[in-house]
């Protein structure tokens, strides 16, 4: 068949993070307790949580140490605190594997605020059904996601581990 | 890979040969649609099977001529309808070797099990009185069932020994995906109540012995209930042959409408069994306190039922009985070979349960190394091919055999042998179309 759908769909920079999964943890994550006693010491506030797609089992964890801004300037605290580190496991198809890498690169070092700005604008053109063209500017690596936005049952495996990472930043 | 198919094991019947199959498409028109620019190739009749004509005109033709509820008239029209829906249960029961009031309607398997399992819950709570004391489980009482059920024959289980005291053990999978009937033995034993199993998987496609599971119940004196949803649908089974004591089944597996199911019952435990849903329909007097229930089936079939469902089920099984049962066994048993020969050739593909030439209906599941289901299953959606990916509501089964989840491809008697082929052709490209090298 020709596969130029497919390709639309499965761009290689998807495939590629597939395979190579940038963030993700090649074993079981140490218990939470534990983790966030040692990020604590690191001045991190530790948080996660863990989704899973029910139509295909798909599952992560996103786990993430957030740094509190030192200097608190006036406005909004949170959003300018710092996700100093991410890690996640999981398993499911290349779309969403691939997401969550990407996830990784992309708000890795970021602000509260620029993580859920740029959340909100890949949600976006993953709901747009193929009408946003995906600003490469603002989305990097996520950009290459646009052609997914065009198979509503496959939204929900690229939202996944963006879907952990916004649970976990309302985290307790 | 025309000629490397062997002889179906089930070699008792004429299959259906591939010009009956074209004609037989005719009657099912959803089939003739493209889809992503593609002929629709359906392998998904595991999950929900398409409706004939036949089966669609019998529905309206209700809906046109005889709509009326059922058991509560004495108007013409009311009598017609009753006579039409009783006379959908002779069908029915006669198709699967059981009496007429042997035959309960549910809205599918799944509500057949919890029928049976509520039934049996509220036995354990006194209800039923002395006649019900054979359905009581407690603590010490065992519920068997086995590691490949599907979560339909797993769960109400579960939940009947939360509420009951009783504990759940399972007879354990072999790694080629069958039942270990070596441990059977060692785990139905004395304190086993009820051992509940699947009559064909609808994961690894393979058909349990039956007869040897029953003989191990009688000899413990426990219940039987069989998950006929995937035999029913595509081999003649006769339940008062097997023996079992329950059997349930869905109507849209088996060219039928969704919302109908069955439950067959040995009439001498349904008499004794309290029912499950209460309400209109089920009694003889009522008072404000107490209520005393009609014989079964009716005392299993409370409130307004599923009128137009049963008569299309009704034309379903007509229409299943005039192709042949024992002629679409032949055929299905053909092309779960085919697929198995053309899985096993193809790299990277782990086929999960037996090999070739052990008895399996039409199906058959698989990992293909390096691409998660849901790839595959994208992949083949792409070329018109609809097939099932994730883990077919049968989880621990799958974590059993080591995947989380699978991808599974499913005949019928609509099936070409040339849509098994064009699948298998297509599988052949998603691994190198997804970088993966074997
Ligand atoms: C073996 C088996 N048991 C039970 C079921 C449950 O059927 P239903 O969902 O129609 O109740 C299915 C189908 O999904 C099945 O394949």
């Amino acid at each position: 068949m020709t596969n130029s759908a497919m390709q639309q769909l499965y761009q290689q920079i998807i495939l590629d993070h597939a395979k190579s999964r940038h963030g993700a943890s090649p074993d079981e994550l140490p218990p939470l307790a534990e983790a966030a006693a040692a990020a604590d010491a690191r001045g991190l506030h530790l948080t996660e949580s863990h989704q899973v797609n029910t139509t295909c089992g798909d599952e992560v964890t996103v786990r993430m140490g957030v740094r509190a801004d030192p200097d608190r300037a006036d406005g909004d605290a949170d959003g300018d605190a710092v996700i100093d580190e991410l890690v996640w496991r999981g398993d499911g198809c290349s779309i969403s594997m691939a997401s969550a890498s990407v996830l990784s690169d992309s708000v890795r070092g970021t602000t509260v605020a620029e993580s859920r700005a740029l959340l909100d604008t890949f949600r976006e053109m993953l709901r747009s059904r193929g009408t946003i063209e995906p600003d490469e500017e603002v989305l990097g690596d996520a950009a290459a996601f646009g052609g997914v936005s065009r198979y509503p049952a496959r939204v929900k495996c690229a939202m996944l581990a963006w879907v952990a990472f916004e649970a976990a930043l309302l985290g307790p | 890979m025309t000629s490397s198919v062997p002889p179906s094991p089930r070699a008792n019947a004429r299959p259906l040969t591939d010009e009956e199959v074209d004609r037989i498409r005719n009657d099912f028109p959803i089939l003739a649609q493209q889809v992503n620019g593609h002929p629709l190739n359906y392998l998904d009749s595991g999950a929900t099977s398409q409706n004939p004509l036949s089966v669609m005109e019998a529905e309206q033709e209700f809906y046109e001529q005889r709509n009326a509820a059922v058991h509560r008239g004495a108007h013409t029209l009311a009598f017609g309808a009753t006579e039409t829906f009783e006379a959908a249960r002779t069908t029915v029961a006669a198709f699967i070797g059981a009496r007429d009031d042997e035959v309960v309607w549910t809205s599918n398997a799944t509500e057949a099990v919890n029928l049976v399992a509520y039934s049996f819950s509220n036995a354990s709570l006194g209800l039923g009185g002395a006649a019900a004391r054979r359905f009581r489980l407690g603590a010490g009482d065992e519920i068997v069932v086995t590691e490949m059920e599907h979560h339909a024959n797993l769960i109400p289980w579960q939940q009947l020994a939360l509420r009951t005291g009783a504990t759940l053990r399972f007879i354990p999978v072999l790694d080629d995906g069958t039942l270990d009937l070596a441990a059977a033995a060692g785990v139905v034993g004395p304190r086993t109540r009820v051992l509940a199993f699947t009559h064909a998987s609808n994961v690894v496609g393979t058909v349990n012995p039956v007869d040897e599971l029953v003989a191990l119940a009688r000899s413990v004196g426990a219940l039987v209930l069989l998950d006929a949803c995937q035999s029913v649908p595509h081999m003649p089974v006769d339940v008062a042959a097997l023996d079992v004591d329950f059997a349930v089944f869905s109507g849209h597996k088996m060219l039928g409408p969704t919302g109908i199911g069955v439950l067959f019952g040995k009439y001498e435990l349904l008499a004794d069994m309290p029912p499950f849903l209460t309400g209109g329909s089920m009694i003889t007097t009522v008072d404000m306190h107490t209520a005393e229930f009609l014989a079964p089936p009716q005392r299993f079939e409370a409130g307004t039922q599923r009128i137009s469902q049963a008569i299309a089920l009704a034309a379903a099984v007509d229409y299943l009985t005039e192709t042949g049962m024992e002629r679409i066994a032949a055929r299905e048993a053909e092309l779960g070979q085919r697929l198995v020969t053309g899985l096993t050739d193809i790299p990277g593909v782990r086929l999960l349960g037996p090999p070739l030439g052990v008895e399996r209906i039409g199906l058959a599941s698989f990992d293909l190394a390096g691409v998660h289901a849901h790839d595959v299953g994208q992949y083949l959606d792409e070329a018109g091919i609809a097939v099932r990916i994730g883990h077919h509501c049968a989880q621990p089964l799958h974590r059993r055999l080591g995947v989380t989840a699978s991808t599974r491809a499913s005949t019928y008697l609509y099936t070409t042998t040339d849509e098994v082929d064009q699948f298998l052709a297509t599988l052949r490209e998603v691994a190198p179309f997804f970088g993966v090298h074997s």
